[in-house]
């Protein structure tokens, strides 16, 4: 074949492909400069109290949806310290119980599981990863909810606080189990990949100085394996606070914070994760101030994103210093 | 045991064979860091069985036959009234339309990153934007979407209001937002298959006189075809299973419904439900309050993902593990490639 | 002699007439022309009888990996203050012996073994074996230090082995201490002083090696294994090396395990050539080397085979 057709077509492949490429790059960054031009409105009539607290965040959206103003305040009010604090408490305590569980569960799976177990294992791990969230979510409010409310929460802590809120079962614990439950999969995937892959000299050398199997897991291997396990804490971390569906379904959604000075009732009391409001709140994109603090939310939603992954990148730098690649 | 008759074995070995090193000579505080472990994995797969348990059984006691082809239909003994026909059917529409788009857009995306990809800042560019729509809420894409597709100029994608405002809601938009979040997967596997292609193949081909876009359609993308088909199905999988987009952009009804008089363009024009917002609506989460139904679509929605990974699993030979989860885990930690070409 | 003679593999000034040597035995043929075996090189003194005290004993020992006999019926010593080399061709079972001194070979499933194998007269397999595994350290092959500082390396099995009494800065002080210790007799200290804190994999791979036998060195073991610690080295390293492991057998017994048949001349004071997993000859390394009492022995070491 002639080498000038070959390279004229060349030169037309590349370039509808990069076009496609600069098409993608358009959308992202469009999508990325709309949520939060339609977000400035929101930020910019409340300031920095956005963030704080400040009443019920239900009555405030439902003013926004009928249009008419909240005593004292314009029709953009809005202070979203609840569902930042529900986001804060779901996403955090759900990592934090899946990474546990995490790490214990793959060093488990690769060095301590008989090969049968093993076996079976892996593909249930792999099946839990590709449940979709509604199926949890629906695990979540007919399963466990039920389970939680009969037997957990008594009837005196209900009275307690029954003049602010109803304890149902569907609560802080339940969102949050459910959550580490669908976390915890791609996690020890990841994390049992890693230890995998950690060389057998490093291994050998460590049981031939007489240090005994455990210890020899805890500080070769789980030391190698630290980018992974960054790296999969990101992801979880990701994926616990887009989750939008389950928690919707799950975790009570009334729109106060959750108080941890009630005690041991904090556990049990309903929480709102931004993603879920976003969700419940879909149908009030068309009425202006409602659009703008959904975005609003987005907005931050975004934010945190984009500083996870930072933070990610970050917290693998010192380890490169010592070989240990990610 | 004879040894080659030079010496026999020994006459009365006492043979020690090794057991596991057992940890009754261990540290406390390792013995307990050892239990932990054993305990958790247990626990993990009595989870795991009690899940799949659960959802087997509670699907099964209500799923029929007939459920497969009536539509909903509301009532007031919810138990009995309608089927899931037109959710499985609008699952079909998405999945189709979200596959239709990302596919082709993912394998071009993969090629040019990889076997083009000048110039560097642009395709470094790409990566990361590929990178933010792996990371970003699948309610954050919905929102945007619906602003998009709410405006008047794509009126003919979903269906016009009475004052003059579009609806923005329908097949159309949720199906294109759908191929926005299934396009990392596919991407990601085009693009690790490449680069596990190695150069001399490439370079035979260049070597013969076949330019580089011959060299792509007529020997490089052959050759990954199964990886490109996991890619695939691992999109198909996450578009199927995920339910905010469909909240936000396929609208409110459980039956599809059209729009207009064009037969095909009118369905995807209107609005429906897929498996997923089924059994969100029928939870007591929406507004159906069918517990049962909810059961019996779920189970099938597990069903599917259930053949997919099976699919994928064996388009991959089974040689990668956890096909989603590490197509996942290098679409989202990828290296930089080598920008030699 | 004419300089382009491959040196021989013998000492030259010795009474009764000397063999003509022959040319590069099997592989191990290009390490031969770098560094002769000269009088600097060759180790000149026999270890002093008053320190040779006998630290294991391998008995009538068979290992076998499954149904394979991989060793048969090996009986040898191992004794501080003298250097053990076991000579063979590939395949012979050395190495899985070296392995079994530490039990090593655990590691694999199916590993067996019959006979006994004695620590200062304590079968190992009643020792606990992280215990057993302090008193006899390995360095491998391939330098394989952790993907940690140098000054973590060396003080690896230290920080397990010291309980923590005290205060944490009194035991930090501790460590340090017994780790330069560890750099200094592996002959590594001064070239690493300035920088403790450095990523051990940053080091050449003489150094790594050297750094492991570091390592290996710290918890004061009574018996040091090493399994061809030179291979994967340049000459000079090689050299640093050899000279390093006749300097130690004064406080450890050492047991090596080597292809290189100059190497073994060079360090070793007892041979033990094995064949196919029996123990075809033992012997002070002179009485091996020039006086084979076995014709296995006498080809192996003329490059009949390797």
């Amino acid at each position: 074949m002639p080498r000038r057709s070959g390279r004229r077509e060349d030169q037309r492949t590349e370039r509808m492909l990069g076009a496609l490429a600069i098409a993608v790059l358009v959308l992202i960054g469009a999508m990325i400069v709309t949520v939060f031009v339609n977000a400035w409105p929101s930020f910019s009539s409340n300031g920095l109290s956005w963030f704080g607290p400040g009443g019920n965040v239900d009555t405030q959206l439902r003013a926004m949806q009928e249009s008419t103003p909240l005593p004292g305040h314009d029709i953009s009010y809005f202070r979203a310290w609840p569902l930042i604090w529900g986001t804060l408490l779901t996403t955090v305590f759900a990592v934090v119980l899946a990474l546990v569980v995490s790490i214990l569960a793959a060093v488990f799976l690769t060095e301590f599981a008989p090969a049968p177990v093993r076996r079976t294992l892996e593909p249930v791990i792999r099946l839990l990863a590709g449940v979709p969230s509604v199926v949890y979510g629906l695990i979540g409010i007919l399963a466990l909810a039920p389970l939680i409310n009969q037997h957990l929460i008594s009837n005196g802590r209900k009275q307690s606080v029954a003049y602010v809120v109803q304890l149902n079962g569907a609560d802080l614990t339940t969102a949050t189990v459910i959550l580490a439950v669908m976390i915890t999969p791609i996690m020890v995937a990841l994390i049992a990949g890693a230890l995998e892959s950690v060389p057998l000299p490093w291994r050998e050398g460590s049981v031939a100085l007489g240090v005994n199997r455990w210890r020899t897991i805890v500080r070769v291997s789980l030391r190698t394996a630290r980018p992974a396990i960054v790296a999969a804490t990101v992801l979880a971390t990701a994926r616990a606070l887009g989750e939008a569906i389950m928690l919707a379904m799950v975790s009570g959604g009334r729109g106060f914070a959750a108080n941890p000075l009630d005690g041991l009732t904090f556990l049990f009391e309903p929480v709102r994760p931004l993603a879920a409001t976003i969700v419940q709140q879909s149908e009030g994109l068309t009425i202006a101030p409602l659009a703008h603090t959904i975005y609003a939310m987005a907005a931050v939603l975004l934010v945190s994103a984009a500083l996870l992954s930072f933070a990610g990148w970050a917290a693998k730098q010192p380890l490169k210093q010592y070989g240990i690649r990610a | 045991m004879e040894a080659g008759g030079l010496v026999p074995a020994p006459a009365r070995p006492i043979v020690v064979r090794p057991r596991r090193q057992s940890s009754a000579s261990w540290p406390l505080i390792d013995r307990i860091g050892y239990w932990l472990c054993w305990a958790t994995g247990i626990a993990l797969c009595l989870i795991a069985l009690a899940i799949v348990v659960f959802m087997f059984v509670k699907g099964i006691a209500y799923l029929r036959p007939a459920l497969f082809v009536k539509s909903p239909a509301p009532s007031l003994q919810q138990s009995q009234s309608g089927g899931f026909l037109d959710p499985i059917v609008g699952t079909l529409i998405i999945t189709a339309i979200g596959t239709v788009i990302a596919a082709p857009a993912g394998v071009a995306l993969a090629v040019w990153i990889s076997e083009y990809g000048r110039p560097v800042s642009l395709a470094r560019a790409v990566e990361s934007a590929i990178d933010v729509i792996a990371g970003v809420p699948s309610v954050v894409l919905a929102i945007f979407g619906l602003l998009v597709f709410s405006e008047s100029f794509l009126g003919f994608l979903s269906q016009n209001a009475v004052n003059g405002s579009v609806y923005g809601r329908s097949f159309f938009a949720a199906g294109i937002v759908m191929a926005i979040l299934a396009l990392p997967l596919i991407v990601g596997s085009t693009r690790e298959a490449l680069a596990q292609v190695p150069d001399r193949v490439r370079e035979a081909s260049y070597a013969l006189g076949k330019s580089r876009a011959s060299t792509i359609r007529w020997v490089l993308l052959p050759s990954i075809r199964p990886q490109i088909a996991s890619g695939i199905a691992l999109g198909m999988g996450r578009i199927i299973g995920d339910t905010a987009i469909i909240t936000i952009l396929l609208g409110v009804t459980l039956t599809t419904e059209g729009v207009g008089s064009v037969p095909l363009i009118g369905t995807l024009r209107g609005t429906g439900s897929t498996l997923t917002s089924y059994v969100y609506n029928n939870s007591p989460a929406g507004e159906g309050n069918a517990p049962q139904k909810a059961y019996a679509a779920a189970f099938v929605l597990l069903m599917v993902v259930l053949a997919l990974n099976a699919l994928v699993t064996r388009l991959t030979g089974g040689r990668e593990r956890g096909g989603r989860l590490s197509a996942l885990r290098r679409a989202l930690t990828s290296r930089r490639p080598q920008w030699t070409r | 002699m004419d300089p382009l003679m491959p040196p021989p593999v013998r000492r030259i000034a010795l009474d009764h007439e000397p063999h003509i040597a022959p040319p590069a035995t099997g592989p191990n043929g290009a390490g031969s022309g770098a560094v002769a075996p000269s009088e600097a090189h060759r180790r000149l003194t026999r270890p002093d009888p008053a320190t040779v005290r006998e630290r294991m004993r391998i008995e009538s020992v068979w290992l076998a990996y499954g149904e394979n006999w991989v060793v048969r019926d090996v009986t040898l010593p191992v004794r501080k203050g003298e250097v053990l080399a076991l000579i063979g061709a590939s395949g012979s079972g050395k190495t899985t012996l070296l392995r079994s001194l530490n039990r090593l070979t655990e590691i694999t499933a199916g590993a067996a073994r019959a006979g006994r194998i004695t620590l200062e007269g304590e079968e190992i397999h009643e020792l606990e074996v992280n215990d057993l595994r302090r008193r006899v350290s390995m360095v491998f092959q391939q330098p394989n230090p952790f993907p940690m500082s140098i000054y973590d390396n060396v003080a690896y099995a230290l920080a397990e082995q010291r309980p923590p009494r005290g205060r944490r800065r009194r035991r930090t002080a501790e460590l340090e201490q017994a780790a330069q210790e560890a750099l200094r007799r592996a002959g590594l200290y001064d070239e690493i002083a300035a920088d403790l804190d450095r990523s051990a994999l940053k080091l050449s791979g003489g150094q790594q090696q050297r750094l492991c036998i570091a390592r290996a060195l710290a918890a004061e073991p009574e018996v040091l294994l090493l399994d061809e610690p030179c291979s994967a080295l340049d000459p000079i390293s090689t050299a640093t090396i050899e000279q390093l492991i006749v300097r130690l057998r004064e406080s450890v017994a050492i047991v090596i395990v080597t292809h290189n048949l100059q190497q073994a001349f060079r360090v070793a004071d007892h041979v033990a050539f094995m064949h196919l997993g029996e123990l075809i000859e033992y012997g002070p390394s002179e009485q091996v080397f020039d006086r084979p009492s076995q014709q296995r022995t006498r080809d192996y070491i003329s490059g009949a085979f390797g």
